[in-house]
């Protein structure tokens, strides 16, 4: 029983990806064939969040994200190989073994993270971690009033009452007696107006 | 289906149909307000609604199951009827807690309260509480699995 098998390993993984397509296919025909369509158009909308869909989905996004990201993923991996150099760079078996072993590693480090720093350097200078900033402008109006009126009324002194809690809490005592029932009929009393003849 | 073979056959393929639909009940990551809460507490690792195939879903494209959990205002009203009609049929709504299932407190004062959600949208189950406790949507769950159980494809 040596036969050769007439399906190279190619082959195999050909009739892997038909069976899987197939697959999917199958599934979704059995979805189609199943699944209940009532479509309606508030259904054929976007969904935004149960929102009304407003405005067009291609809006313009700034490009500076981009290089900011760039240079964010540069010392991101910057970082990772800086964490399986600390592992190495600290073993006594290896500082053992040779005495420069620990001078080699640290020098090194220092030149990788020089040149990435230099890159960062030269990403500053062509100004490319510049922020497109909001312009500053103060509301002018033309008014025939000039700002030192505003000035020295905000400078002037006044007068105030001297104030303090005690004096806020204390209520009048006629506030606290209460009012003498006046004896006999009183309150209110309607009065009809006989309609004019 | 008048002969014997033909209803069984249907008949079975509505049992697959049920069983796998009320297995894997999906509700739309939804909750309005303090009921909300319940809601997330009986999804986590304590209640774990993933045991009966219950994974909330982040979008009504994929979900089967509404869960209104709080208080519904005019405002959401409007939205909650918009993410209703998003979802694929067959779907499915939970009333959960008393403002959902017929205004709760805000019942005679709340000028802002729908006076209960099935009035804009049709409830399958009602779950009773202020907020309802986890077993209590739980239970739900399971009655609306039972619900399930009963549907077919000739009435549908």
């Amino acid at each position: 029983m040596n036969e050769t098998s007439q399906l190279s390993e190619f082959g195999k993984i050909f009739i892997y990806l038909i069976m899987g397509v197939l697959f999917v296919l199958f599934t979704f025909f059995l979805g189609k064939l199943v699944a209940l369509k009532k479509p309606n158009s508030e259904k054929l909308t976007s969904y935004e969040c149960g929102e009304e869909p407003a405005g067009n989905s291609w809006i313009q996004f700034n490009s500076r994200f981009y290089v900011i990201a760039l240079v964010f993923l540069l010392f991101d991996v910057e970082l990772a190989f800086i964490f399986p150099w600390a592992t190495v760079f600290s073993q006594q078996q290896l500082i053992n073994a040779d005495p420069y072993w620990g001078w080699l590693s640290l020098i090194e480090m220092f030149i990788f993270v020089g040149i990435l720093l230099i890159g960062l350097v030269y990403v500053w200078k062509k100004g490319d971690l510049n922020w497109i900033r909001p312009e500053l402008s103060l509301p002018v109006s033309p008014s025939k009033i000039p700002l030192s009126a505003y000035q020295a009324l905000n400078d002037d002194t006044y007068k105030t009452k001297s104030f303090s809690i005690d004096s806020e809490i204390s209520i009048p005592e006629k506030v606290l007696t209460e009012p003498a029932v006046s004896s006999g009929r009183s309150g209110f009393i309607p009065k009809f107006k006989r309609p004019a003849l | 289906m008048k002969n014997d073979t033909g209803s069984v056959m249907i008949v079975k393929v509505d049992d697959l149909l049920n069983w796998a639909r009320l297995s894997s009940l999906w509700p739309m990551s939804f909750g309005i307000a303090c009921c909300a809460i319940e809601m997330m507490g009986s999804m986590a690792s304590t209640y774990d609604l993933d045991r009966f195939g219950v994974f909330p879903r982040p979008s009504p494209r994929q979900s089967d199951v509404i869960i209104i959990a709080g208080t519904v205002t005019f405002k959401m009203a409007e939205r909650i009827k918009r993410l209703y009609e998003q979802m694929p049929e067959p779907k499915y709504v939970i009333s959960m807690g008393s403002c959902s299932n017929c205004g709760g407190p805000y019942w005679q004062h709340g000028y802002h309260v729908v006076k209960g959600v099935d009035r804009i949208i049709p409830v399958d189950i009602y779950v009773q509480g202020c907020p309802p406790r986890p077993e209590a949507l739980i239970g739900a769950i399971l009655e609306l699995q039972k619900k399930i159980e009963q549907e077919s494809l000739l009435n549908s």
